[in-house]
């Protein structure tokens, strides 16, 4: 008989906390998600450039999301430095043909993977950008060198529209 | 809480203290026998909270002026500086006044890291007081990003983004903390929120503190338990009050030579120039009382190691009453570990002057160098020393070396000591 009520009591503490969690948990978690980027924010997903003023050897800085995205028109010989480097003296190992569709053009976000800073325009040991935070390296694909930052400067999703226009996000 | 029964003398005051026993507790502090040989190190307790009060007057006083939006709180603040009555002389206390209560802070632990104030009983006191220094860190960081200079932005990017080596979830965590895909207006809000909030939970801490510290009572300059009341202790009140009081005179003014004479040396010109999230400024450098750790986060060439690397040299700090194995509170009667203690001084300033330079060449190796021995102190050297060190003689009472004991039957007994002495 005790033994039995005893049962029933454990069902009950049981299902009273386990409803309990659930009601805390959806209580906490619109404190938590509001902090998350809201729907104005995300809003502003895409940008389009005109880039028809762009001389090779020359890069563009574009605002997309808050951040910078560095549009560089390349030259020949840029092209073929970036293209002779080896995979295997890569800290992330890249093609440069998987990184500029067009080669001409180089689209990426002008963000160390470091810690974020914006790094600087032909500068650095590879003739690429140079973040000034904390020494980062970048060649002229925006592959990593030499420093701190882990990968890569990252390749946003974009597109060409026309042959003077790029569609960034 | 106090060790013996107190009455108030009026009947007013007897009534409203059995109702509510704060008379009981105004005499227990004004009663709290202290130590006797507490020397001015000891002040910086008192000295802190001053600092914290200052801090929350202020920027309670610049919250009514100061409007935290992306596009205004730049103008708001050079408002503040310009059009606001003596809103320069609130800004400049309340900027340099972060300094200040971080100067203060370094003094008070590294008193307690010299007389060994962290161990046994005093864990609890010394994990409340790291647990004080981590939200101080998070409200001198926030507070640096609301005027809205190229250093706050760059600084708050740089920081946030120390969140993006967790693998995995990093990006999703920056985002969030971001509440955008990079700082801007809503980072901003929420800055200011928070850093509105961390002085009060400090101040709930500083209580949780204090009430930890007078549980087993003061530590002293000699590290020894003292009997409460006895020969060895004065009463808070006057004894203790009086020389808190001209200790915080002494650093009142030099509080003021910073902020009349010098309130922009510890900032940085960069941050009056508007944020610009296009361009990074050549030399991003945190503020002064950050710069060890800056150093250290630089010094490991991988990005989650350099992260964990920073953190464990801070969380590392509450392990030390169970990393420092010697049975010796004070280092007065260590004479190794005092060497060693100097050493860390040393250590830690080296990485703060590494800190503040360019993570190249000779700076990078001397920084490589300084933070392998910060860890090797706290992992290696102190757990050793507690079982290798001869230490000295420690005496039985405060009073014993000065008056040939007349407090304990050891020294007593030793009559030469008393010959002496007539």
């Amino acid at each position: 008989m005790s033994e039995k009520k005893t049962e029933r009591r454990d069902f009950l503490f049981t299902a009273t906390a386990a409803v309990g969690a659930v009601g805390v948990g959806a209580t906490v978690w619109p404190m938590i998600d509001q902090m998350n980027p809201d729907a104005s924010v995300k809003a502003l997903a895409s940008t389009e450039v005109d880039v028809s003023s762009v001389n090779p050897g020359k890069t563009i800085t574009v605002l997309w999301r808050g951040k910078p995205v560095f549009i560089r028109r390349r030259t020949q010989d840029e092209i073929n430095e970036a293209k002779a480097v080896k995979l295997k003296d890569l800290k992330h190992p890249e093609k440069d043909e998987d990184r500029a569709k067009n080669p001409e053009w180089l689209v990426m976000l002008g963000v160390c993977t470091h810690l974020g800073c914006v790094p600087l325009d032909q500068k650095g040991d590879y003739n690429g950008w140079f973040c000034p935070c904390h020494g980062s390296h970048y060649d002229i694909s925006g592959r990593i060198r030499k420093g701190p930052a882990p990968t890569n400067m990252e390749i946003p999703k974009y597109e060409f529209v026309n042959a003077n226009t790029i569609k960034i996000g | 809480m106090s060790d013996h029964e107190y009455t108030p003398k009026s009947n007013f005051g007897k009534w409203f203290n059995d109702r509510l026993p704060l008379l009981t507790l105004a005499n227990h502090l004004t009663d709290y026998p202290t130590p006797k040989n507490l020397n001015y190190w000891w002040t910086f307790g008192g000295i802190l909270t001053f600092c914290l009060v200052t801090q929350i007057v202020t920027g309670l006083v610049l919250a009514m002026h100061y409007i935290a939006h992306a596009d205004m709180a730049f103008d708001s603040v050079e408002h503040i500086m310009r059009d606001v009555n003596y809103g320069w002389l609130i800004r400049y206390i309340h900027a340099n006044g972060a300094s200040m209560f971080f100067l203060a802070v370094y003094i008070h632990i590294f008193r307690s890291l010299f007389y060994g104030s962290y161990k046994a009983p005093r864990e609890i006191i010394w994990i409340i007081g790291i647990i004080i220094y981590l939200l101080m860190m998070a409200a001198a960081f926030m507070g640096y990003v609301l005027p809205w200079g190229q250093m706050s932005f760059w600084g708050a990017t740089v920081i946030t983004n120390l969140f993006s080596a967790i693998p995995l979830v990093g990006e999703g965590i920056v985002t969030w903390l971001w509440g955008g895909y990079s700082v801007d207006n809503p980072t901003l809000t929420r800055f200011f929120t928070l850093h509105y909030l961390i002085p009060f939970l400090i101040l709930g801490l500083v209580v949780l503190h204090i009430w930890a510290l007078h549980v087993p009572g003061n530590n002293n300059p000699i590290g020894i338990d003292v009997k409460k009341p006895s020969k060895d202790t004065v009463p808070f009140h006057p004894y203790i009050v009086i020389k808190d009081a001209f200790a915080l005179l002494m650093f009142m003014i030099v509080f003021a030579f910073f902020v009349f004479y010098t309130p922009n040396i510890l900032g940085h010109a960069d941050n009056y120039i508007e944020a610009n999230p296009l361009v990074t400024p050549a030399h991003i450098v945190p503020e002064w009382y950050l710069l060890p750790f800056y150093a250290i986060l630089r010094s490991v060439p991988d990005k989650l190691m350099g992260v964990i690397a920073m953190l464990s040299a801070i969380f590392i700090l509450a392990a030390l009453p169970w990393l420092d194995t010697s049975k010796i509170r004070s280092a007065v009667f260590r004479p190794l570990y005092r060497q060693f203690y100097w050493i860390l001084v040393a250590d830690v300033l080296i990485l703060g002057y590494v800190g503040a330079m360019p993570a190249e060449g000779l700076y990078l190796l001397i920084a490589r160098v300084a933070t392998a021995y910060y860890f090797l102190h706290f992992l290696v050297i102190l757990p050793i020393l507690g079982f290798k060190e001869r230490t000295l003689p420690v005496p039985l009472s405060i009073t014993e070396p000065v008056l040939g004991g007349s407090s304990n039957l050891a020294a007593a007994r030793d009559d030469s000591r008393l010959e002496k002495l007539k």
